[in-house]
């Protein structure tokens, strides 16, 4: 059968993207040799920063996860006046350039605000810590969160709930027997995707803390002070690392026997 | 046993007005209404699950009003089964187990009760994404019945199955009511559901109740057009069933089969029924000589009432006819019909 233009044309236009995204970075992970990357490793520094970016976004990840899920919960169950609202309000951070992101907060942090001064005299520092890097990869990564869980509280009918409750079951009983169980493969990809945008951020940590330093900020500085030879080995120890721990992830939640 | 007074439901895009229902102790009862009457909001309020603005519910002698659902001892079984699919049918049907404090031993008995009335022992194991419609159904009722609850409320649990499963679960339900003490309250619009389940019903419509009675006398005596018009099917008589014969008082009707029940209902459309002023020699079986009781005029058609011996028959017939007849209240008429329009249940 002869196809028409019109699919030939789709066709084209998905390999143009392809080639868009998987060429710069297939250039990028072939770029570094082998006993560059070997090296590179060894260097505490870059080891450091690695290891700083994955766990501030797990912490952003998890904090999301805690105070997040009851949200994702409510705004998924019921109907209130200015629900459009809050729904806009948690994807503001997606909008909003990152480094105003990190202004806005040293804005709140910092010591003209009475919350940076209650901070302070609670010995909470921001700026330059790793509490303010949290502070910020939760600032720009809860909003993934919060759609992924939303969309899948969404996806299990409330009838589920509605015959829990009435065989006897409260309702924190059918949250942890019922919609948790169902949900948690929703909740699963949220974390993947919040943690995923926490560990690129840029822009933002940069404002609130230079050092010690994420990944991405050492790429940077390694990038200004001696050339892209020297930040594409860190650049490829990140992203290898994170692919990884995504893969990971992945199987884990596919691997199981009860699928829904 | 579950008594509704002046229930009054607010919701965004439907209202509840005043309703008022009485179901006895281990009754069956029936809910009927057109899609959107508010028939799955008022189940759904009996269960907690639907804030009610004003009035009260009682269960036995217990105002439930302001409990939560998980202590009305109501269970639900849904038209799309809502069973839990991350759980197999054992932990499915033996889920509200977890909640209740049922002796072992009793529960034990209860079970292996459930699962041989439904036919469920050989998919005990399975998950519910592995079943029929049928099968679903059956479990869903198992799950519910396993707490012993004092009501138990059914949303149209046969409308989404194929109808070779609709009799086999229909029967089911008949069964799980003879056998427990559980009131039973069921939402269909299948008449031929309700007549052979229930008694009693009632009738909704747009958010309120239309009538309350007698199924016979909803279906005869219906108290307003909406009722009538819905219920459609005018000529409902008690029978005993002899052989190939349905007897209804002193007529003898041929059903041209044999049901397997001795004493029912049988049911014939109005327009089924045709009459004339002599006797039709046609392949119609059942024909009967009567008198004309009243005409009654209803737009495009004409009801006429023709008593037969200690039964009328209620005809719809064109105007033309009625000219052409020349019928009078008062007239010699007979009313035929086949045996292929007559239901039985």
């Amino acid at each position: 059968m002869k196809r028409e233009p019109f699919f030939w044309i789709t066709v084209s236009c998905g390999l143009v993207i392809m080639a868009f995204i998987l060429l710069p970075l297939i250039e990028l992970m072939t770029a570094p040799s082998l006993a560059m990357l070997k090296e590179t490793i060894k260097d505490k520094d870059v080891v450091r920063s690695i290891w700083l970016s994955i766990y501030t976004a797990g912490l952003a990840a998890l904090i999301s996860f805690i105070l997040g899920t009851p949200l994702a919960y409510l705004l998924a169950r019921s109907n209130f006046r200015g629900k459009r609202l809050v729904e806009g309000i948690i994807d503001l951070p997606i909008a909003i350039p990152h480094p105003v992101v990190g202004i806005a907060i040293l804005s709140v942090a910092g010591k003209n605000h009475w919350i940076g001064q209650v901070f302070s005299e609670l010995g909470i520092r921001v700026m330059g810590s790793v509490t303010g890097i949290v502070m910020v990869l939760t600032f720009v990564g809860i909003p993934f969160y919060l759609n992924a869980t939303k969309n899948g509280f969404e996806s299990i009918s409330p009838r589920l709930e509605k015959v829990s409750r009435s065989l006897g079951a409260s309702m924190f009983s059918t949250f942890f027997r019922i919609t948790f169980p169902l949900a948690w493969r929703s909740m699963l990809i949220g974390i993947i995707m919040c943690c995923a945008r926490a560990i690129s951020e840029f822009g933002a940590v940069v404002i609130v803390a230079y050092h010690p330093m994420i990944a991405p900020v050492m790429i940077y500085e390694r990038f200004e002070a001696y050339g892209l030879k020297y930040s594409q080995p860190i650049a490829v120890w990140l992203v290898s690392v994170c692919l990884a721990l995504f893969l990971v992830l992945r199987i884990l939640t596919i691997r199981n026997p009860r699928q829904v | 046993m579950i008594t509704v007074q002046g229930v009054n439901i607010s919701l965004p895009e439907f209202n509840l007005i005043d309703i008022n229902l009485s179901i006895g102790e281990s009754e069956f009862f029936i809910l009927m209404g057109p899609t959107g009457a508010g028939k799955t909001v008022l189940l759904e309020a009996m269960a907690g699950l639907v804030p009610i603005r004003s009035g009260k519910i009682f269960i036995g002698e217990r105002d439930v009003t302001t409990l939560p659902p998980e202590k009305r001892d109501i269970s639900l079984v849904y038209q799309d089964y809502a069973l839990f699919p991350h759980l197999t049918v054992l932990e499915n049907i033996t889920y509200g187990l977890h909640f209740h404090r049922i002796d072992k031993a009793q529960s034990e008995v209860m079970l292996t009760r459930l699962l041989e009335i439904l036919n469920l022992h050989h998919l005990q194991e399975r998950l519910p994404t592995n079943l029929s419609g049928g099968e679903k159904q059956r479990v869903s009722l198992a799950r519910a019945l396993m707490v012993e609850p004092r009501v138990l409320l059914l949303d149209e649990p046969l409308s989404a199955l194929d109808p070779a499963f609709r009799e086999e679960v229909r029967n089911a339900i008949k069964r799980l009511h003879q056998s427990s003490n559980a009131t039973f309250l069921m939402v269909t619009h299948d008449f031929a559901e309700a007549l052979s389940l229930a008694r009693r019903a009632a009738v909704m419509n747009n958010g309120r109740i239309e009538q309350v009675g007698s199924i016979e006398d909803i279906f005869q005596r219906p108290s307003s057009t909406f009722v009538a018009d819905f219920v459609g099917m005018k000529n409902l008589f008690a029978a005993r069933f002899k052989g190939t014969k349905a007897v209804v008082h002193s007529l003898e009707i041929e059903l041209g089969r044999e049901p397997s029940n001795s004493n029912g209902y049988i049911a014939i459309r109005p327009e089924d029924i045709v009459i004339s002023r002599e006797a039709i020699a046609s392949s119609m079986r059942n024909s009967f000589k009567g008198a004309v009781t009243g005409i009654f005029d209803q737009g495009f058609y004409y009801e006429v009432h023709v008593r037969a011996g200690e039964v009328t028959f209620k005809s719809l017939i064109t105007k033309r006819s009625v000219f052409e007849l020349q019928l009078r209240e008062g007239n010699d008429v007979f009313v035929s019909f086949k045996s292929t329009a007559i239901h039985n249940f």
